[in-house]
């Protein structure tokens, strides 16, 4: 059976030096992040190329992913979430053609790597702490203070406020890298199941239809999943940042 | 209609028949309006449901673990750095599940957000 958790291993492509010991190298990961971003910005320059008023095909892609994540944008946070419309709409893209990347075969997946969902999370994160510090000083701490709770358990409440507080980068991080790492390890298992079940014999060729169109369908699952985690880690980027925008209500 | 169709024909029956067939043709494109309407109709709510239980599904399970998680370590740490074994994992531990629940429960919408009095 083929190794499931070879796909996700960091390959050196190209040595470039070394900085306090340790190595500084093109990787896959690298490889394939480059190609996300120029997949992304030959989408964007050459849809934004002719500015027609009735848009063509490559245009209405670009408009209606605009307008998609504009959206978005404005109905969680408001329009004064609008100012953050160029990091959720960074995210988005990049998460969504990574993942959509990652689907052909033989590539690498950027986002199955928990450090790179994590840096996008951080990222977030202390997005919303620094500005909620920036716009509203202390008062950004209201956040951890709920109205209408008795004095002898607020202690207690600020604590797991705090906490929760704390969790969100976890969980907005591993919610993306689990799902794309657990589809992407079906996908291999299954896919691996074609040629065992076909090496039987005769009656294996038969047989190997049940796991090859179970590989086909859930491909097609993956596609949604790619779509819809790019979706979710964009709207609760807005939800954090909402915070940040209108702390204490 | 069908006794229409059968009997053979002087032209009163003949436009009679066309009206008739004009008529179904009429109904029959109707009806396939709306199913091909209601097809996509049918089918998206349910879908968009299923995929969005999906993700939900995981949203919650990750918001819970990711509390438990954020607990554990703080204890841990308080626990190497002031040296109060066990005490600050199991404090933390427990507001972290906490913290954990009440992240479900923000998730699933039950309860409002940060800072409400909800």
């Amino acid at each position: 059976m083929a190794d499931p958790i070879s796909q996700f291993q960091i390959k050196n492509l190209v040595t470039l030096g070394q900085i306090g010991g340790h190595e500084i190298a093109i990787t896959n990961s690298t490889l394939f992040m480059g190609l996300t971003v120029a997949g992304i910005a030959a989408l964007l320059i050459g849809g934004s190329a002719r500015r027609a008023v009735v848009p063509g095909r490559l245009q209405s892609i670009v408009e209606l992913s605009y307008e998609f994540v504009a959206n978005t944008v404005q109905s969680t946070a408001g329009s004064a979430g609008m100012k953050f419309f160029p990091l959720v709409f960074s995210l988005f893209m990049f998460i969504l053609f990574a993942n959509m990347i990652g689907i052909i075969p033989n590539t690498f997946t950027v986002t199955s790597h928990l450090i790179v969902t994590f840096a996008m999370a951080m990222l977030v994160f202390l997005t919303v702490v620094g500005y909620g510090f920036y716009k509203h000083g202390l008062g950004f701490l209201r956040l951890f203070v709920p109205g209408g709770v008795p004095l002898y358990i607020l202690p207690l409440i600020v604590v797991i406020e705090v906490l929760s507080f704390l969790s969100r980068p976890i969980s907005h991080s591993v919610r993306l890298f689990a799902n794309i790492l657990a589809g992407h390890i079906t996908l291999k298992v299954l896919a691996s199941f074609v040629p065992m079940v076909a090496g039987i014999g005769v009656v294996g060729w038969f047989g190997a239809v049940a796991p090859l169109s179970l590989v086909v369908a859930i491909t097609a699952l993956e596609v949604l999943v790619a779509f819809l985690q790019a979706y979710v880690f964009a709207i609760l980027t807005c939800i954090y940042l909402n915070d940040a925008i209108h702390p204490g209500h | 209609m069908a006794d229409g169709l059968r009997e053979n024909g002087n032209d009163r029956n003949r436009s009679a028949e066309e009206a008739a067939l004009s008529a179904r043709l009429k109904r029959l494109g109707k009806r396939l309006d709306q199913k091909s309407l209601s097809r996509p109709d049918e089918a998206s709510p349910r879908s968009s449901t299923d995929a969005s239980a999906l993700a939900r599904g995981f949203r919650l399970s990750t918001e819970l673990v990711a509390g438990v998680l954020v607990g554990a370590f703080i204890g841990w740490a308080l626990d190497r750095w002031l040296g109060i074994s066990p005490w600050g994992m199991i404090v933390f531990l427990l507001l972290g599940f906490s913290a954990g629940v009440v992240n479900v429960m923000r998730a699933a919408g039950v309860s409002g957000g940060p800072g409400s009095a909800k």
